[in-house]
């Protein structure tokens, strides 16, 4: 028990604090949530920083869908889209990419649609295999497709109509 | 073209295992230290200390998993740790005031306390299924910390100690009511804010850049002003009466946005502090004893005395302290309750106090991240008032024990002796913890 040993004792006991100190900023490093902005330019994906602050961000998602009322792009016809032919949306229209598209009412979905009877996450769109399939996300009032009720991932061919809400989707050329 | 996604939020319960081992381990080796240096070292009675607190901790821990899994990881942590070595310190003193034949068990009292708070941390996480259910109680809420405030006043239960009429006698024990009061006003003005703050944020003159709120909207400042100052003579007390008026100024900003109230609430409280100080005596002393703490007239007078012989004691803990056990911290008076702090400076150094106010700094900082994770404005309001409150109350009792601001008889959360101090910051923690939770829940979660 000598004076090495209560000096050591006593350092140890400070690290250990510090160590914990350090070990929570650690932990709180790595606790950013929130949104996440993903710009898809040409073949090319470009990440956004992910900002925490999600609300600044929600607010912006109906900005950065790139939403267009009206604008059917011809230009290039493998390029399929996705229009809005009823509803409070009608006549937008989304390009379809590689990404799958989430629908609902959050501000953190790829279509905003504004609608009691839409969920916050209510139903994805999204390609597998060169085909595009519909789910619904366990909303509260249901997808249809052509007037059956969707659960799990369903095809969705050109011509079929997606009904949410007053909303009605369909894939176009 | 651009998608916007979700980042999902970690829960936080595994991250926040690592941390509260780390947490235990102070706790246990800082009485460990304590009974080792002083030579009292009963590995039996430690281990007994130690198996209770890592049953405590597991099972507070069990419940946040049960009841609030997407909780805080990094709070509890952080505020088991400052408990811990609160406790140690407490401890510590009782051995120094039984060598000089003073018998105080105010660590086993403390440590009763502490269980009863963290047992009505868990029962507010459970009750409190949704935080937002507290808007419902807004005015009652008022109420409530009004009587609590007042109840001190009240001859018969009322009692006075040490020249501040803050306690009431009940059952035997003295209870500070202005400890829970303080949760009520939070929630009072997070309540009335989210409701007002159009009205109190509307356009008024500008004055230097600054728009200032017109006189008509100025009443509820000027009502918690009043109501402040009366704190302060009646009840004799400095601490309350700043925390309670700093935590409206603070969260009237976080309502409106509008610096001008911040301008207008340190200016009222300005000129209260000095009209307060050429009026009553002993606030005038309270000031004397921060100006002139080292003079040799006022020291002698006992007037700076305690603070003083704290300022000594931190000054003979340098930069890493004598060690815990080592120092003479109990030549300070009330080094158990308000000079916590000066003992914890001796003993631990330089290096350890930044450690601890570096716990302080993550607990508050959680509190804003919750309000701004937090969806509903009630809620903001909310997490930053209960946020504004821990950080007020250490800055006053720290501010007052290292001489930047007046002294005043606040006790430093978590670390201080007192039972009253403990159980209301424990439901202060069960509150952020709760919600917390709800502001780091995936939104598909929450919306369901």
């Amino acid at each position: 028990m000598g004076q090495l040993s209560v000096t050591l004792l006593r350092f140890g006991f400070l690290i250990l604090l510090w160590v914990l100190v350090l070990s929570a900023i650690g932990v709180l490093r790595s606790d950013l949530y929130g949104t996440r902005v993903l710009q898809r330019g040409r073949g090319r994906q470009r990440v956004a920083d992910p900002d925490p602050r999600s609300e600044k961000m929600a607010n912006l998602s109906r900005a950065t869908t790139g939403v267009k009322a009206g604008s059917i792009s011809t230009k290039d016809p493998a390029v399929a889209h996705l229009a809005v032919t009823s509803g409070p949306l009608k006549g937008t229209v989304l390009p379809l990419g590689s990404a799958p598209i989430l629908v609902g009412r959050a501000g953190t979905c790829t279509l905003v649609i504004d609608d009691d009877y839409c969920s916050a996450r209510h139903c994805r769109i999204f390609p597998e295999k060169g085909a595009w399939l519909v789910e619904d996300l366990g909303s509260t009032n249901g997808t249809f497709l052509g007037g059956r009720k969707v659960d799990d991932p369903v095809p969705f061919h050109k011509g079929d109509a997606v009904r949410i809400g007053a909303t009605t989707l369909e894939l176009t050329d | 073209m651009a998608t916007v996604t979700t980042i999902d939020v970690r829960r936080g319960r595994t991250a926040e295992v690592p941390l509260l081992a780390i947490a235990v381990a102070i706790t246990i080796s800082a009485r460990g230290l304590v009974d080792f240096n002083t030579d009292a070292l009963d590995w039996a009675s430690l281990a007994a200390y130690g198996g209770v607190t890592i049953a405590v901790v597991v099972a507070f821990h069990v419940a946040l998993r049960r009841w609030a899994p997407h909780a805080d990881p990094v709070l509890f942590a952080c505020v088991v740790t400052l408990n811990g070595i609160g406790l140690a310190m407490i401890h510590r003193i009782d051995v120094a005031y039984a060598l000089r034949g003073r018998e105080t068990s105010f660590a086993s009292a403390q440590a009763g306390w502490t269980l009863v708070g963290m047992a009505l941390a868990v029962a507010t996480i459970i009750l409190v299924r949704d935080y937002r259910i507290l808007r419902r109680f807004t005015y009652t809420a008022g109420i409530v910390g009004l009587v609590g405030l007042l109840l001190p006043l009240l001859p018969g239960i009322g009692r006075e100690v040490n020249g501040a009429r803050i306690w009431i006698g009940v059952f035997g024990r003295s209870l500070q009511p202005g400890e829970f009061a303080k949760i009520a006003f939070v929630i009072f003005f997070a309540g009335y804010l989210v409701s007002n703050r159009d009205t109190l944020a509307l356009a008024g003159p500008r004055v230097l850049g600054m728009r200032f709120p017109r006189t008509r909207d100025m009443g509820p400042l000027a009502i918690v002003w009043v109501a402040a100052l009366l704190v302060q003579i009646y009840e004799r007390d400095l601490g309350t009466s700043l925390l309670l008026f700093g935590m409206f100024v603070a969260m009237l900003y976080v309502a409106t946005q509008r610096v001008s109230w911040v301008v207008l609430g340190v200016g009222l409280f300005l000129v209260g502090a000095v009209l307060a100080g050429s009026v009553f005596g002993h606030v005038a002393s309270r000031y004397t004893a921060w100006l002139h703490a080292l003079d040799f007239s006022v020291y002698a007078s006992g007037q700076s005395e305690q603070l003083v012989r704290g300022l000594f004691g931190m000054a003979s803990g340098g930069l890493f302290g004598t060690g815990l056990g080592n120092g003479r911290p109990d030549l300070v008076p009330y080094a158990e309750s308000d000079f916590v702090f000066a003992s914890l400076g001796e003993e631990l150094g330089l290096a350890g106090v930044l450690a601890i106010l570096t716990l302080y700094i993550v607990i508050i900082e959680r509190a804003m991240r919750a309000a701004i994770g937090v969806r509903d404005g009630f809620g903001k309001l909310l997490a930053a008032g209960l946020g504004f409150t821990i950080a007020l109350q250490t800055f006053i009792v720290i501010g007052g024990t290292t001489r930047v601001i007046p002294l005043t008889g606040l006790t430093t959360p978590f670390l201080a002796y007192g039972g009253s101090s403990m159980i209301a910051n424990w439901i202060v923690v069960g509150l952020l913890l709760r919600i917390s939770h709800q502001a780091r829940m995936p939104e598909r979660e929450a919306a369901t």
